[in-house]
């Protein structure tokens, strides 16, 4: 659907190309119709980020050298810098899901630096690709926290610190507050980095004419410089925002 | 006609993208501002400045993604 449409937006527009042609999911064999099982070229794009996460961290660190390797060095940086954010964020007792939270930096982490490569197909921008991953979070945070509190989960609604005639309304907003998290969270990611692709793209429609090409291309790299800020910030943000949620599983009294 | 008209919608939408602007320019200049007055408690204020700002971008985010609606899917 979004792809004929784009099609025809082509036709009638000026440019060669649309910003948004380049998140189009194509089959990477032959121009079949796309099943759940078909590989496409977002299969392939997430398939590489974890080759290079195995290839940095495995590989990387499997010496276990004293005096670490640059690899071991890169994986030992990023391996110290979330835990400490786990047990910053959560505490010592939200540690033990620091596998889940580490898996889930590494995966954004890497389809986001990976998508800056020209012509590579950004997963994350994908609202699917993101979207399974914070309702995964939201899920397991919810699940968690009835598991692990029982009934005082729901305590997390009540805020026992407002007046009494405010809480049934602050209840109301918590509630509505807390099933919008997932959404925000995932919508959150895939927009980032789905905007600031677009905006790249936008700029090189522009680098066509040639009167303006020198500030397109000015335009081109000072956006991609962005990007790669943007890229490192929003899978730290993503996942700083699924320690706080955690934190309110483990910890639903505040 | 309808056309045109999510068109004009689409680029109503886009405000909100300044409006977040605002939002995060307001938690980044606040954070520095107090970063600026005690140096020594910047650095564990940094979580909750990140956290701030994504909350502040998200809703810029749901204005970018309206006027994106607007303009490939109705």
């Amino acid at each position: 659907m979004r792809a004929k449409h784009v099609a025809e937006e082509k036709a009638e527009g000026g440019l060669v190309f649309h910003p948004l042609d380049q998140f189009i999911v194509k089959p990477i064999f032959g121009d079949g119709p796309v099943h759940w099982y078909t590989p496409t070229n977002v299969t392939l794009w997430m398939g590489l980020s974890l080759l290079a996460i195995v290839a940095i961290f495995v590989l990387g660190s499997r010496g276990r050298a004293i005096i670490p390797t640059r690899l071991q060095s890169i994986g030992e940086l990023i391996y110290g810098f979330i835990y400490k954010m786990v047990e910053d964020v959560t505490g010592k007792d939200g540690v033990k899901y620091f596998p889940y939270i580490m898996t889930l930096f590494l995966f954004i982490l890497f389809a986001n630096y990976l998508a800056l490569i020209p012509t590579s197909y950004s997963a994350t921008s994908m609202i699917a690709v993101t979207a399974v991953l914070g309702f995964g979070v939201f899920i397991v945070v919810t699940i968690l926290g009835f598991v692990l509190n029982g009934p005082a989960f729901l305590g997390l609604f009540w805020m026992k610190d407002a007046p009494a005639i405010l809480r049934p309304i602050i209840a109301v907003i918590e509630v509505i507050s807390y099933f919008v998290r997932p959404v925000s969270h995932s919508i959150r990611l895939a927009g980032n980095i789905m905007a600031g692709h677009a905006v790249i793209k936008v700029f090189a429609g522009f680098a066509a004419l040639t009167v303006v090409s020198p500030v397109a291309i000015l335009g081109i790299t000072a956006i991609y410089g962005l990007e790669v800020l943007v890229a490192g910030i929003q899978a730290y943000v993503f996942t700083i925002l699924t320690c706080v949620y955690l934190k309110d599983a483990l910890h639903p009294a505040h | 006609m309808e056309g045109q008209l999510a068109h004009i919608g689409a680029g109503l939408a886009a405000i909100g993208s300044g409006a977040a602007a605002i939002g995060v320019g307001t938690v980044a200049g606040n954070y520095l501002a107090g970063a600026l007055r005690n140096p020594s408690a910047a650095a564990g204020q940094t979580a909750t400045l990140f956290i701030g700002l994504a909350f502040a971008e998200a809703l810029g985010i749901f204005a970018f993604l309206v006027s994106l609606l607007l303009m490939f899917a109705v």
